[in-house]
């Protein structure tokens, strides 16, 4: 392990480091739940899950992207720290919009892994529906760059859908192909009793919904949620002390690149995706053909296409045809999103990230009930902050 | 767009066409946006100003700056 480590990150002395305990809330249009209890419920279970009260916990890294904004709370770590029983610690909140709690796991893990602490918790959450749907939009362009494409009247819908239009130009990929993974997504998430929306979709339907932003409508879109999603993080040696079952973060990596979509080169490929799976690949001492199912970030469904591709899992400009051909369902070569993804399972962004992570444990443990895979000993999250400014990337197994 | 940039002529690199609009420009949808790249170098998020849907820009199409609008730059289809 440290030998591959050492091609990443220069310290060889990093400890290996496991995720030993995982919960999260139910994901929805939660009206009766304030930001602070759905996060305070996900560590609750969480460290339940790792058999240690919260005064065992030693660093505290919250994901959040506009709580701010969204409930008009600030200081939220120690807020929410606090009200679950977290006190005297260091708490952090980490932003890079979508990418929040990826990037929050992501620094949980340098602590272990550095040595600094032995027990960690990452937790991710977010409270979106308090708020109106034209309100929520403006939020989520705030993660876009405000003086350039957001003034001009981009939404995140529009930017997505000029790198769907974009890719189609370039790789021939069509609507057929989008739906696709929208109804795939959504078959998926009927399997999961804590998705926020259990309804199955036709192609025909995805393909005659109103439309968002052309070439994008409203199946093409992730939901807007309320939730949240905490993880454990302790020493791989010492994981069994928390659970029976440690799951060994094999490989993870954060990397980031222009915010405006103008800036960057090529729209069609995340470069920040490219490197962040390069890094985590490396670390991991595994190629992408090895990944047995992975949690990819659909918050449209064109980024799922992409991922596919960024990722190494197809070339480029073949993720359209893969899906479309049924590879990525439960039952194909690389199963994506057993869970319903963002798309189904729903995308409190804040709570995005770690709740992949949690998603990949529960399929690694063989929790993961109606949506169980046959295959699941080594599972890739891919975690994508605006339009991709903010890459996470991590491939975990069963320790 | 960094408002140094200096906006000539270009083609048309992607487009979208919004009709969710955030509520500044309720009024405006749908409306066309387009990624230009620039002759002059680099590319800028524009407005296309389209009055029926013949106006409005395909990839590849030549476009030619008007003006700012309220700070914000607006092409149309080249002649």
């Amino acid at each position: 392990m440290s030998k591959t480590w050492k091609r990443v990150y220069p310290n060889t002395s990093m400890r290996r480091v496991a995720v030993v305990g995982a919960g999260k809330t139910r994901f929805g249009a939660l009206a009766d739940r304030d930001l602070r209890s759905l996060a305070v419920e996900a560590a609750a279970k969480c460290l339940e899950n790792g058999h240690i009260p919260p005064s065992r916990v030693e660093a505290f890294y919250l994901g959040n992207f506009a709580g701010p904004s969204f409930v008009g709370q600030n200081h939220l770590a120690p807020y929410v720290a606090s009200a679950c029983g977290i006190a005297g610690v260091p708490a952090t909140r980490f932003e890079a919009a979508c990418a929040s709690s990826g990037s929050a796991f992501f620094h949980a893990f340098l602590g272990v892994a550095a040595g600094v602490y032995d027990v960690a918790l990452a937790v991710g959450v977010e409270k979106m529906t308090s708020q109106t749907t034209a309100r929520v939009a403006e939020i989520l362009a705030s993660a876009g760059d405000l003086g350039g494409e957001i003034k001009a009247g981009a939404t995140f819908p529009a930017l997505f859908a000029m790198i769907a239009r974009r890719h189609m130009h370039e790789y021939g990929t069509t609507r057929e192909h989008l739906a696709a993974v929208a109804v795939k997504n959504h078959a998926n998430g009927v399997r999961n009793p804590d998705a926020h929306m259990r309804k199955a979709i036709t192609i025909e339907q995805a393909l005659a919904a109103k439309p968002i932003a052309e070439p994008l409508t409203l199946y093409d879109c992730s939901l807007i949620s309320d939730g949240a999603a905490a993880v454990l993080l302790a020493p791989l040696e010492r994981a069994s002390e928390f659970t029976s079952a440690p799951v060994e973060i094999k490989g993870v990596a954060q990397t980031s690149d222009y915010v405006a979509l103008e800036e960057k080169e090529d729209i069609t490929t995340f470069r920040s995706v490219r490197m962040a799976a390069e890094k985590a690949y490396r670390m991991a001492g595994v190629s992408p053909s090895d990944i047995e199912f992975a949690e990819l970030h659909d918050c449209f469904t064109i980024a799922e296409i992409m991922a596919l591709e960024d990722l190494g899992f197809v070339k480029k400009g073949e993720g359209g045809p893969f899906s479309a051909a049924g590879c990525t369902a439960l039952d194909g070569r690389l199963p994506v999103n057993a869970s319903g993804g963002l798309k189904s399972k729903g995308h409190p962004v804040g709570a995005t990230g770690t709740a992949q992570i949690c998603d990949l444990v529960a399929q690694i443990r063989g929790e993961a009930g109606e949506r169980q895979l046959k295959r699941h000993s080594l599972g890739l999250a891919q975690n994508l902050g605006g339009s991709g400014a903010t890459s996470v990337v991590t491939i975990l197994s069963a320790a | 767009m960094s408002t140094d940039k200096t906006l000539s002529a270009g083609t048309v690199y992607t487009e979208t066409v919004v009709y969710s609009p955030p509520e500044t420009f309720a009024a405006d949808a749908p409306y066309q946006l387009a990624i230009v790249a620039l002759d002059s170098g680099g590319r800028v998020t524009a407005r296309i100003d389209a009055h029926s849907p013949e106006d409005r820009v395909k990839i590849g199409d030549r476009a030619e700056f008007i003006e700012f609008r309220k700070g914000i730059p607006f092409y149309r289809k080249a002649q």
